[in-house]
């Protein structure tokens, strides 16, 4: 088995994970190689959320019996971890949502509902970039539509990297609020958040960043990232689906208006009008996903037994290791970083003129499982005139061994359509 | 090997050597998209009364939406459209079956090279990669031929 400097003790992690002993199409060994898209859940995750609900289960807040104190702190204790999971100044500044697209929903609302001076309207600017997520732009374009304030993007180079050439023309004055993603899902590229950040600074607009596919990998310090606003998911980072995050200034948070109305997240209500509960539950109306915060919180436990740090280095080598193997495979063209150098473990790349979705079939074959299609992302597939790619994307279970077997696979793939 | 069923010859056969490519004169032009996948199709009929003059189709896809098109060119074109329409409710009905139809004689007699799609339908994923050029084609028509069943149709 390949030895590669700075690899995690797989053999003992993949214990925690039972669906990775699965075996699929008539004995073939799962490789799961989609982490990008979802994360599998450690055995720590999966008794947490049994517990909760075999033990705990009660609606949180005002609720004076046990049970409903009990699932309570459980849930504020979630957010406790998440506070210290990403250096947040303060668990007020913790906003749970569905996940990071409702996050980004969020934050666009509050700033088209806002006043001055955060309000987005018709003589402002949005900036976001080219290799955003779906998520990140048809929020914006929904607020631009609707405001009348004018959407910008930077573009990007042919290597795969934001083209910041141009940032005074695209962060100006009239720039109220810069989107951008931390890592994309699509490229794998890592973005210098600080140039864009001194930017944005500079003329005073806000910043919102999409940490979806940095969270999970990395070590993330919101005070060190400068932002105004963080937005994950926890269903990629070994947490359940349904649980999201979004982080914000505690003063923005303040004055920056609700998006959804309903209970848990007001002070009083009369029939003419009501006053607001403060941060973090102005902006969590309703029953909130309880146990997918608990099964969060766990997941940040299992995740900071083994280290961010260690999972960063664990991550970036498989990916010097696949981009190199990958190399070696004809045809194959990798879309964005050819090295793993400011680059994330999702690697995307064309096979000659095969389609994706053969290369994807032919893979699951295999019992390889990775993703096909535009990831979302259908902006950076036109602008490399591409239909689409197929991707893999690799966790802190994932092994040199299952990138020889995609290697492999692919072989295969162009031996079938050869 | 399993995936033999889903990737035919025939199936290759059409993907490799496609029946019919090309946007050519038509009387009603439509534009489908797989969001799922990204695949894409412009198709065009071209009718002579109730007869199909020609099917004619430029898209980007993988090899079964690719070959699907080629197919439906090569069955389609020089039919009236009241047995167009059946053989295209036929692929449908096996397209939608998951695997469970098994082509009988009468069936192939319809959907000739079209049966080799039958074990698409075990791939939930892939069935509508099949379906695109079909579902276009019906748009088309339905326009082209106007009446009351022409209807928008996405993908």
């Amino acid at each position: 088995m390949t030895q590669l400097p700075g690899l995690l003790d797989t053999e003992a992690i993949r214990k925690d994970f039972p669906v990775l002993d699965r075996v699929v199409h008539d004995g073939k060994k799962l490789v799961y190689l989609d982490n990008a898209a979802t994360s599998q859940k450690p055995r720590q995750v999966l008794d947490a959320l049994s517990e909760y609900y075999e033990r705990y289960n009660a609606n949180v807040h005002r609720g004076v019996h046990v049970l409903a104190e009990e699932a309570t702190a459980l849930y504020e204790g979630a957010r406790d971890k998440v506070a210290a999971f990403i250096n947040a100044p303060s668990r007020d500044e913790v906003i749970f949502t569905k996940n990071a697209s409702e996050s980004l929903n969020l934050v666009a609302n509050m700033l088209g509902w806002a006043d001055e001076p955060y309000r987005v309207d018709h003589e402002t600017e949005i900036v976001i970039t080219e290799m955003e997520h779906h998520s990140n732009i048809v929020p914006w374009q929904l607020l631009a539509q609707r405001t009348g304030a004018k959407l910008k993007w930077f573009g990007l180079t042919d290597d795969g990297r934001l083209d910041l050439s141009n940032i005074d023309e695209v962060i100006t004055e009239k720039t109220k609020i810069v989107s951008f993603v931390l890592v994309s899902n699509i490229l794998g590229t890592v973005n210098p958040v600080e140039t864009i950040i001194r930017r944005a600074q500079e003329v005073g607009a806000l910043v919102c960043i999409d940490a979806s596919q940095a969270a999970p990998h990395m070590p993330m310090d919101v005070q060190a990232l400068q932002a105004d606003f963080v937005a994950f998911t926890g269903h990629k980072m070994c947490g359940p689906t349904g649980i999201g995050v979004l982080w914000g200034r505690q003063e923005l948070l303040e004055d920056l208006p609700p998006f959804l109305g309903g209970g848990e997240m007001i002070e009083t209500v009369s029939m003419h009008s009501s006053t607001y509960a403060p941060a973090p539950h102005k902006f969590e109306a309703g029953t909130p996903p309880i146990a997918q915060a608990v099964g969060l919180g766990a997941a940040i436990d299992y995740l900071q037994s083994i280290g961010m740090d260690k999972i960063l280095a664990h991550e970036h080598a498989l990916t010097e290791y696949a981009v190199q193997r990958l190399a070696e495979v004809p045809d194959l063209r990798i879309i964005g970083p050819t090295t793993a150098e400011d680059r994330g473990a999702a690697i995307s790349f064309t096979l000659g003129d095969i389609h994706p979705h053969d290369v994807g079939q032919v893979l699951d074959e295999q019992g390889i499982a990775v993703r096909v299609g535009h990831h979302c992302a259908r902006p950076v597939c036109l602008r490399y005139g591409i239909p689409a790619t197929t991707r893999a994307s690799f966790y802190l279970y994932s092994t040199p061994s299952e990138i020889d077997a995609l290697v492999e696979g692919l072989e295969h793939v162009r031996n079938f359509f050869g | 090997m399993k995936l033999d069923s889903m990737y035919q010859e025939v199936i290759l056969d059409h993907y490799k050597n496609p029946h019919g490519r090309g946007l050519r004169d038509g009387d009603a032009e439509v534009h489908h998209v797989n969001p799922t996948c990204g695949d894409e199709i412009t198709l065009r009929v071209k009718y002579d009364g109730t007869t199909i003059a020609d099917v004619s189709y430029e898209g980007q896809g993988c090899s079964i939406s690719q070959a699907s098109a080629s197919v439906l060119n090569e069955l389609l074109v020089g039919k009236d459209v009241a047995e167009a329409q059946k053989i295209q409710e036929t692929f449908l009905e096996l397209m939608q079956s998951k695997g469970r139809i098994e082509p009988d004689d009468a069936m192939e007699d319809i959907l000739e090279d079209a049966v080799a799609f039958a074990g698409v339908s075990k791939y939930p994923a892939r069935v509508k990669c099949a379906l695109l050029s079909w579902m276009a084609w019906k748009d088309a028509t339905a326009q082209a031929l106007g009446g009351a069943d022409a209807e928008r149709k996405t993908a």
